[in-house]
Order: structure tokens, then C-alpha cells, then sequence
């Protein structure tokens, strides 16, 4: 699939030809074969992962499907059992400290000290980055602060802190100094709606900025509304990755028809080659028919045919496979958490 | 991404075919900032505060219950030199480390030391100061010195209390020592100092054997149990004279040989001894941390 993908650097007119180059900056993370056991448990399966710089590249997987193991193996926190990862165009964990320095991240919840105010826990975890100036450091954790909305709590302990706080000081520490990439593990956990909006704002600002935001989530709504790619996981291997686009259209589109002949429509949708679908959910009212299987007929065709024989049509559109759909269908319908 | 985004982007790339981020590589190896910031936070916690003045309380209570008591303590009962606070002040600091050697003070010690890497990956704490990012042996080494740094404010803050709680208390003269030679109140004081670097230099392994059993553990009270058990149990089979092949290896062995301060001159030969011992306990705990905890797994 990774052929296809919107290549940005040929958008702003580079040539094609550069693809065989090895460009460090076209992909912001890199993997090959990248595998982590635990145990005789296999917790990431060999993933080829390949996230393109510019990107807001959604990692969704349901629970406990290696999402935020990948990460850490992305990050040097664990070292994986084979294969390659390239962060930043560098190797990894060898370039850790060079590479990390340009990487903002929020890894399985923020991770503060209790009995120290926020500013004063960020000034600690900015001190400890040998590469950032300590002269700025007052004003960088004073513009993040001010970015996530915390400006007037900075000087409350972290104790007293709600769990969306928390979060929101998490998303502060990755933006302390300018990055290149950041790498957010569910960053709208705790978060209410409005924080939750918010973050998808900061989100695609800091994306429209340049910066490579790799986003783990298990919200698809959310995912469908900032992401440009998606990569998706189950049980330890990366079974889908591209564009957002390619990914939802890969899954099946049909028609909805609002009709009082119900029967009739779904004998001449059947007719077309339409599969119509038993559903009972609450969005369909008793004189609506839904079916999939459109598979690149003309809707005024359908239209036309429904017409034709006398299906009163009071309403008719086309429905996208929702990510949703596309994403049981990838990962499953099963509710049990992988093992 | 824009035209000038690419730029500065292909810019960076540039640089890292060169040898590692040159400007910056200088800084590379600084730690002061972290060590800074370690022990800002180490001395902001309450619990350090706690764990000082319970230790400032026990010459304290020496003080207190030798001033109430109407009769002399007889020599040779109770702890060392304990008859010979109620004539000299001085001895209050040097009785009150005697008491603290063997428990009070490894039992902070083995806190501070067990709380090192486990207490920060308890609270979640780690990976962001892995990412930071902070190497892995930077970290160690700031924890083992926040650990020392603590070492020493604990055996100061039990020798400045004693100090304070004799002067308070006590009369305050020319102190006689072991060795029978009478030495001034300004002598005397160096040499509490010494005995308190002494204590400090005793709990130095133990600082080395909190952060090794620091890196096995996420648990933080786990690791502070362990490292003061182990206090414990050294001491016990030091005791014990069917071990007495083992005495000279076990970390406590020298932990109470102070007296060779008091003498005149200094015989520095327990305290090289104590020295050489702890910094064995220091190189071995040491490379058994960094090698326990350079590949491991971050999973907190």
C-alpha cells in the first residue's frame, strides 16, 4: 500500500525520481520487521510501519494490540527483539540522543510528580534534555503552559490536579521546545469535550506548522476528523496503512432510500446487484432502505431504475464505509481484549 | 508541508550525516542542570524533610533524657561514649551517630537510595525523563549522587543537632580522647566532623546497593524494604563469628570502627578500610545497575 501514498515532497514539485534516494526527511519513522516478544508472548509481529513526514498518521487498534509497545520500541524506552526503526530519518535506539531532542511525546498517560506545581515539573523534565537552553526555559514553559490552556493552574501542585489537567501538562512537556515530530499515545484521554477539541485544534496547528504528529487512538470519530494517514493494528501486526481516504474507500459504499415502498425498492436493489441490509439501528426509520454493494455504479442509475418501476423515492444518498466499519472489519468484531 | 519547512527540515538532515549534533555536542555530557534539578526535588518532598528531623530528634533525646536522669550513667552501659555527655557537650553529636549508625540512618538511607529509579517509574516519571532525553547513564549517575548528596545531609543533620543539643544542654570544655590527650572545643568539633564523614562514607554502599535493587523494581517500597533488610542482615551475620570469614566483605563491617578518630594522633587506617569497602560495594552495585539498567525495558 505504500506506493500509493500522497507523496508531499513530489506535490511541491521535487522529482519523482528521488524516491529511490534514501531521503531522510520523507519519512518521519521508519520500521522494518520491527518485532517485540514478551516472554514467549508476541506483542508487536514484525510491522513495517512508514510514516510520512508532514503527516498526522492516526495508530488505531482496539486494546492491547501493541499500539503503545510500538511506541516505546519507537522511542528507545524498549528495545525490540529484531528489526529496524528509523526516527527522523535516523537509526534508532543508536541516534536516541539526538533524535529525541526533536521529539515531543506523550506516552501511556502523562507521568508527573505529585508534590511539585506543573511549571515546576516541567522545568524539571526540561532540564533534564541536555540540548535545551536552559536562558528560554522560563518562557518556553510558560508559552506551553499557555498553549494547553494551564496557565492558571501552573503554580497549583500537580495533586491537585484533574486527570484531564494531567493530560494537558502531558501535551505541554511534548511542546517545550520546537519538534520535529510528536508522538501522542491516546493525547485525549480524561479530556472533556471542549479539551478534546482543543487538542485536535493544537493538533492540526502544529501540523499545518510542519511537525509530524503520530497519534495513537482507539477514538476513530476522532482520528476521522485530524488524520491525514492511518495505520491500523491487530493483535501485534500492522494489517492496514495509507491515506485516510484509501482506507475508508477500500471499504464498501451503498445507498440509503427513503421510501414508503420499501419492499419493491429492496426487489429492485437486489435486481442491480445491491445487497440489502437487515438493520435495526435507530438511525433507520421504518421507510428507509440501506444497501451496500455499490461498487462504482452511477447512483443515477439505481436512482433511474428505482423510478422506473414505481419506487416513490423521497430520499436518496450515497453512503461512504464509515472508518468504523472499515476498522471491524480489519481488526475484528470480537470485544475480548487480544491476549 | 511549505517550501520553508522543507528546508529546515533537509537542513537538520544534512547535519546528522555529520559527527553527532555538532554545536550541541559539547553539552552533551553536562549533567549539572539534572543534578540540580535532582536535588531541588529530593529536598522539596516532605518526606525528606521528615526523615531529617526525625533524625535530628534522636541526639535530641539523648540530650534530654541524660539532662532529666539524676543519676551518672555508669561507663561501659548504654550506647558509646553516652557517660560522657553529661560533662562534655560535645559528646552528644558523636553518642548520637553511635545510635544512629546501625538502623535510623540506613533506614533513611535506604529510602532515598530505594526510591531512586523505582519511585520515579512508579509515578510515570521515567519514561519522560528518558525522553527528554536524559541517557541512561546520566540518570543513574545524578541518582547516585542525589543518594550520596542526601548521605551527607543526613549524618550533618544528626551531628549539628547533637551539636546544638550539647551546647544547649551541657557544659562545653576541652575533650579528653580515647588515647588520653586532651584536645580543644575547635579540635574537638573537627573531629565530630570526622566521624560524621565517616557515617556519611559507610552509607555509601548502601546508597550503591538501594539504586541496583532500584533498577529491578517498579515498586518503590519494595526496593526501599530490600536495601534496609539487607542493612539488617549484614550487620546480624557480622555478629555471628561462625561467618567470620564473610566479616571482612560484609558492607556493615566497618560501619561503627570510629573510635580510631578519637585517638591522638588520627589513625586513619578504619577509615581506609571503610573507604576501600564501600567503594567495592560502590564499583560492583554500580556496574551491576548500569548493566541492569542500560537495556532495560521501560515498561512503567
Amino acid at each position: 500500500m505504500s506506493g500509493t501514498w500522497r507523496d508531499r515532497s513530489q506535490q511541491s514539485g521535487q522529482s519523482p525520481h528521488q524516491d529511490s534516494v534514501d531521503l531522510p526527511d520523507r519519512w518521519a519513522i521508519e520500521t522494518q520487521g520491527l518485532t517485540k516478544r514478551f516472554g514467549g508472548r508476541i506483542a508487536v509481529n514484525g510491522i513495517d510501519l512508514a510514516v510520512p513526514a508532514g503527516s498526522v498518521f492516526g495508530f488505531l487498534g482496539p486494546n492491547g494490540s501493541g499500539k503503545t509497545t510500538t511506541i516505546r520500541l519507537l522511542l528507545g524506552l524498549a528495545s525490540a527483539n529484531s528489526g529496524d526503526v528509523r526516527v527522523l530519518g535516523k537509526k534508532m535506539p543508536a541516534a536516541l540522543a539526538s533524535v529525541l531532542s526533536d521529539v515531543g511525546a506523550l506516552v501511556e498517560g502523562p507521568g508527573f510528580y505529585p508534590f511539585l506545581t506543573g511549571a515546576d515539573n516541567l522545568r524539571r523534565l526540561d532540564s533534564a534534555d541536555p540540548l535545551a537552553p536552559s536562558e528560554t526555559r522560563k518562557q518556553r514553559i510558560h508559552e506551553a503552559l499557555d498553549q494547553v490552556g494551564l496557565s492558571h493552574a501552573a503554580k497549583k501542585k500537580v495533586r491537585a490536579y484533574s486527570l484531564g489537567m494531567k493530560q494537558r501538562l502531558g501535551l505541554a512537556n511534548a511542546l517545550l521546545r520546537p519538534r520535529r515530530l510528536l508522538v501522542l499515545d491516546e493525547p485525549t484521554n480524561g479530556l472533556d469535550p471542549q479539551g478534546t477539541r482543543e487538542v485536535r485544534g493544537l493538533i492540526r496547528s502544529l501540523a499545518a506548522g510542519g511537525t509530524t504528529v503520530f497519534v495513537s487512538s482507539h477514538l476513530l470519530a476522532e482520528v476521522e476528523q485530524m488524520c491525514t494517514h492511518v495505520g491500523v493494528m491487530s493483535v501485534g501486526r500492522l494489517v492496514a496503512q495509507g491515506p485516510l481516504e484509501e482506507l475508508r474507500s477500500a471499504g464498501q459504499s451503498g445507498v440509503r432510500v427513503l421510501t414508503p415502498d420499501v419492499d419493491r425498492a429492496k426487489n429492485v436493489l437486489t435486481r442491480l446487484g445491491l445487497v440489502p441490509q437487515p438493520w435495526d439501528g435507530p438511525s433507520l426509520a421504518a421507510d428507509a432502505v440501506l444497501a451496500t454493494g455499490l461498487d462504482g455504479r452511477e447512483p443515477e442509475t439505481v436512482v433511474a431504475a428505482l423510478v422506473a418501476d414505481g419506487v416513490r423515492v423521497r430520499g436518496f444518498s450515497v453512503e461512504s464505509a464509515s472508518l468504523e466499519d472499515r476498522f471491524l472489519s480489519l481488526t475484528g468484531e470480537g470485544f475480548d481484549v487480544a491476549g | 508541508m511549505s517550501r520553508v519547512e522543507r528546508g529546515r527540515t533537509k537542513g537538520s538532515g544534512d547535519t546528522a550525516g555529520s559527527p553527532e549534533a555538532g554545536p550541541n555536542s559539547g553539552r552533551a555530557s553536562v549533567a549539572w542542570p539534572l543534578l540540580a534539578s535532582e536535588l531541588s526535588v529530593l529536598f522539596r518532598r516532605v518526606r525528606t524533610w521528615a526523615m531529617l528531623a526525625a533524625l535530628a530528634a534522636v541526639p535530641v533525646l539523648i540530650a534530654v533524657a541524660v539532662k532529666l536522669s539524676s543519676r551518672p550513667t555508669a561507663p561501659g552501659r548504654g550506647p558509646l561514649f553516652l557517660d560522657r555527655i553529661s560533662q562534655n557537650g560535645l559528646f552528644v553529636a558523636v553518642t548520637a551517630l553511635v545510635v544512629c549508625v546501625p538502623l535510623f540512618l540506613p533506614l533513611t538511607v535506604g529510602v532515598v537510595a530505594g526510591d531512586t529509579l523505582a519511585g520515579e517509574a512508579s509515578i510515570g516519571t521515567l519514561r519522560y525523563l528518558l525522553l527528554a532525553p536524559t541517557g541512561r547513564t546520566r540518570l543513574l549517575l545524578v541518582k547516585y549522587a542525589g543518594a550520596v548528596a542526601f548521605c551527607c545531609a543526613a549524618t550533618a543533620t544528626v551531628a549539628a543537632a547533637g551539636a546544638l543539643a550539647g551546647v544547649v544542654f551541657f557544659p562545653v570544655g576541652p575533650v579528653t580522647l580515647l588515647s588520653g590527650e586532651t584536645v580543644s572545643v575547635g579540635e574537638a568539633a573537627v573531629r565530630s566532623l570526622l566521624i560524621a564523614a565517616y557515617a556519611t562514607v559507610s552509607l555509601i554502599g548502601l546508597s550503591a546497593i538501594g539504586l541496583l535493587i532500584s533498577t529491578m523494581t517498579d515498586v518503590p517500597v519494595g526496593a526501599m524494604a530490600a536495601t534496609i533488610v539487607l542493612a539488617v542482615v549484614s550487620q546480624v551475620l557480622d555478629t555471628l563469628p561462625q561467618m567470620d570469614w564473610l566479616h571482612p566483605w560484609l558492607f556493615s563491617h566497618h560501619w561503627v570502627g570510629f573510635a580510631d578518630l578519637l585517638r591522638q594522633p588520627i589513625s586513619w587506617a578504619s577509615f581506609g578500610d571503610n573507604l576501600l569497602l564501600q567503594g567495592g560495594y560502590i564499583a560492583v552495585c554500580g556496574a551491576l545497575a548500569y548493566a541492569n539498567f542500560s537495556n532495560k525495558d521501560v515498561l512503567s
